[in-house]
């Protein structure tokens, strides 16, 4: 007998199997990143106000930041025009949009690779104290590693929509209807890691 | 595609499989090697606690320099023993049994699926959960050993441990993610692929259990997760959100950069761990719900409480973790909370326990081998969650905290609990999965002794931790207390050497009855539920026409009925 492949919504919950697995995925991954965000409350509010810096005394780039965010906005926006092109029957303008969310998050990473190489400069590192001898706040540790386990996430989605796009399009042809899922779930996703950020962004920059 | 499936290497059919089946039996023999192994760390524990600081019998020689003096175990290889048997059972062995193994063999069949939604993914986390383990395993190997910091790996000791610690942690990371997949999986499975005619209150409360289970799973692994990052963070990039500042050890300050909290360690920990202990007990609750259904030849007695405390159950299972932390000075309020909802909680269990036992009442009931451990899954889960009372409430705790009577409350709870359970459905489901009966004798033998010497173990703890023996040390001899209740010491660790003995006649019973016992039919326990309905053992795609549910999962003795049961699969006269 042959497993056969459910590509419809199933009546129930009106979505695919799919769809809802990456529903459930995502929640688990608002417990991730819920639960640093946690931290975070908890560590500050164990810090006396004045050891705890904001970004910007910190030495963090507000205006790089920016940038970086409005990137990352721009690749949601292009990510669901791919989708639109995609479900509007435009193979070739899919392509395209798919491939600017791709290097708009390539950019990304570049640029959050150049603002740590300046960091590393500095010579501020995830174990650096601020201010760094007379006492303590844990702030870039919690820079580096909330905005590390943000950009793992990014350069997965990266990974993912790259393999869509050069081996997936072959599915297209035989099997439209779940190419178009895939490309929803792989949006989906992207959206809650750019989400991710538009939470990230105020927290360590900005407060 | 079927000559596809014919031609098949050996490979492609039993190690990468993604046939649900294949699977589950892949997690079920690795998990039972892993709880064997766990099971053998602790026996050589129970050496050191009876006989402190004698050679260990036969194997002292083999250890090595590092773990042993002459034959006798180090302090240091004890802790390790210690911290690896916690996470051995708890993450490699009851979790993939129960939910893995069980879960992943019985849920597609009881709900008539013909695989889980995502068969690849199931593969990925199967294959996930075996790196985990190798890595853990091979931490014994380092130097300093494996991770020797409690299963609790509270900071700041673990953060300061040896490389043990480290693996752990990667370990660790395998093994979420492999449950994380696991959860998503059960998840969509049980809610999109459900037979025609099988709505959510024709589901035996096996399957419902792994929801529940589930969605445990998806939801609290993540802290565990994020706490493993900031650990590692910790270890590996010196930051320090665990360590506080100023921390001396050993007559040496630690150089800490800020002002790290190890209660914030804690508080993750347990936001998954008290989650994680429900994950051990419902799936076996639900085995022992299915097989006290079948063995009444009744209906269960109270069906939907029992589906309701459950989801109760799951949801405020999030809102108790801090009963494992009065003692860390959280202050009243806090501890007020955590005190009410800690009793809250144990109501639905309580109602459960009570369904089950209400359900034998009247009951002409059978006593096959699982029925055996079913019944003894009853008063054992009892014993284990009314202990749990006191430590619920800080007063009782703030005396019982971290002694022996806190592992006595908890194995209560998984051993004779959980395991026994486990037990159950394996002697039960058997026959479907191998088409072969198990031996009814060794399965008495088998469940008698185990019977006897879990007890023999873990009572005496009670009375050791009322004592005031402390759980953790290496030598308990050297307090008063541990002196005075050393005979207690002597017993259990006798009875953990004969629990082990007891085990043999299962072991033979396992591998002698896959080819020499008679073969089962179809339904041999005359059964209702839509597992029953498959050719046995279940071809690949499960079942060969499309099942649909007529009826509830436990239509036994129904009045004017020809049989004594009604199958959810075959439509009745009216
Ligand atoms: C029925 C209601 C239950 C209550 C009120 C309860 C209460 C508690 C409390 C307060 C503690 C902390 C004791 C201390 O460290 O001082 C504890 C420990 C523990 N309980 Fe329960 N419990 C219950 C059921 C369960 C269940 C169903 C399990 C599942 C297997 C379980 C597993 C554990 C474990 C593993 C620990 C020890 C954790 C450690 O410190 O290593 N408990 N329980
Ligand atoms: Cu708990």
């Amino acid at each position: 007998m042959v497993i056969p492949y459910r590509a419809e919504p199933h009546p129930l919950t009106g979505v695919t199997s799919g769809k809802l697995g990456i529903w459930i995925f995502l929640a688990s991954e608002i417990m991730l990143f819920g639960s640093l965000f946690s931290s975070y409350v908890l560590l500050r509010v164990g810090t006396a106000a004045e050891y705890w810096p904001r970004g910007i005394e910190a030495g963090l780039n507000v205006p790089i930041g920016t940038m970086n965010t409005l990137i990352l906005i721009t690749s949601s926006v292009t990510m669901v025009m791919s989708w639109a092109s995609l479900k509007m029957d435009k193979f070739d303008a899919f392509k395209r949009y798919l491939l600017a969310t791709i290097v708009l998050g390539v950019v990304f990473l570049v640029v959050k690779a150049f603002e740590y190489g300046a960091k590393f400069d500095h010579h501020i590192y995830p174990a650096v104290g601020w201010p760094e001898a007379t006492d303590p706040s844990i702030f870039y540790g919690l820079y580096f590693t909330l905005t590390g386990l943000h950009a793992l996430h990014i350069f997965l989605g990266v990974l993912v929509n790259l393999w869509l796009l050069v081996y997936g399009a072959e599915l297209w042809k035989t099997e439209r209807v779940r190419y178009e899922g895939r490309i929803e779930i792989s949006g989906l996703y992207w959206h809650f890691v750019d989400l991710v950020w538009i939470f990230l962004f105020p927290v360590l920059y900005l407060l | 595609m079927s000559e596809a499936h014919a031609e098949m290497g050996f490979l492609r059919k039993y190690v990468f499989s993604t046939d649900h089946k294949i699977i589950g039996i892949q997690y079920g023999i690795t998990a039972l090697v892993f709880l064997f192994f766990g099971f053998c760390l602790m026996m050589m524990m129970r050496w050191q606690l009876a006989y402190p600081g004698e050679p260990i019998p036969l194997i002292g020689g083999l250890l090595g320099e590092t773990r042993t003096d002459r034959g006798a175990m180090l302090p240091n290889f004890y802790n390790q023993l210690g911290a690896m048997h916690g996470t051995i059972m708890v993450f490699m062995g009851i979790v993939p049994l129960a939910v893995g193994a069980f879960g992943n063999y019985f849920v597609p069949l009881q709900i008539g699926a013909p695989d889980m939604a995502f068969p690849r993914l199931n593969m990925a986390s199967y294959q996930a959960f075996v790196i985990g383990g190798v890595i853990m395993l091979v931490s014994f190997f380092l130097p300093g050993g494996a991770a020797s910091s409690g299963w609790t790996s509270y900071a700041p000791l673990a953060v300061i441990a040896t490389t043990g610690q480290t693996f752990w942690l990667f370990g660790m990371m395998f093994l979420i993610a492999s449950s994380l997949l696991g959860g998503i999986n059960f998840i969509v499975t049980i809610i999109h692929l459900r037979a025609e005619g099988l709505t959510f209150f024709r589901l035996p409360f096996f399957v419902w259990s792994q929801l529940v289970t589930a969605f445990l799973l998806v939801l609290a692994f993540p802290a565990l997760q994020a706490a493993s990052v900031m650990q590692l963070m910790d270890r590996l990039a010196g930051t320090s959100f665990f360590m506080p500042s100023g921390l001396v050890v050993g007559g040496e300050q630690i150089a800490a950069v800020g002002g790290g909290s190890p209660l914030l360690w804690q508080h993750l920990f347990w936001f998954l761990a008290h989650p994680e202990v429900y994950v051990l007990i419902l799936p076996g609750m639900g085995i022992v719900a299915e097989v006290i259904a079948v063995n009444t030849r009744k209906p269960l007695w109270g069906y939907r409480p029992m589906v309701y405390s459950l989801l109760f159950l799951g949801f405020l299972s999030f809102g108790v973790w801090a009963h494992h932390m009065y003692m860390t000075g959280m202050g009243t309020t806090m501890s007020t909370f955590f005190q009410i909802t800690t009793m809250i909680i144990s109501i639905p269990s309580v109602i459960i326990l009570t369904c089950l036992v209400i359900s034998l009442w009247g009951a002409s009931i059978r006593f096959p081998v699982p029925m055996l451990f079913a019944l003894a899954f009853l008063p054992m889960f009892g014993i284990g969650g009314l202990t749990g009372l006191p430590l619920g409430l800080a007063a009782p705790d703030a005396f019982l905290h971290d002694t022996y009577y806190v592992i006595g409350h908890f194995h209560y709870v998984v051993a004779p609990g959980t395991i026994f359970a486990l037990f159950a459905g394996i002697y039960h489901w058997w026959p479907k999965i191998t088409g072969r009966q198990m031996n009814e004798a060794l399965g008495k033998i088998h469940f008698w002794f185990s019977f006897l010497f879990m007890n023999g173990i873990f009572m005496p703890m009670m009375f050791e931790g009322m004592a005031g023996v402390s759980r953790r040390l290496f030598d308990p001899t050297i307090y008063v207390t541990g002196e005075a209740a050393h005979g207690l010491t002597i017993m259990t660790s006798w009875s953990a050497w004969g629990l082990a003995l007891a085990q043999v006649p299962f072991i033979i019973n396992f591998f002698w009855s896959m080819r020499k016992q008679e073969m089962a039919e179809d339904n041999p326990w005359q059964a209702t539920t839509l597992e029953w309905a498959t050719p046995t053992p279940p071809p690949h795609g499960n079942f060969p026409e499309t099942v649909v549910a007529y009826s509830g999962p436990y239509e036994y003795s129904v009045p004017g009925a020809e049989r004594d049961f009604s199958p959810q699969f075959i439509k009745q006269e009216a």
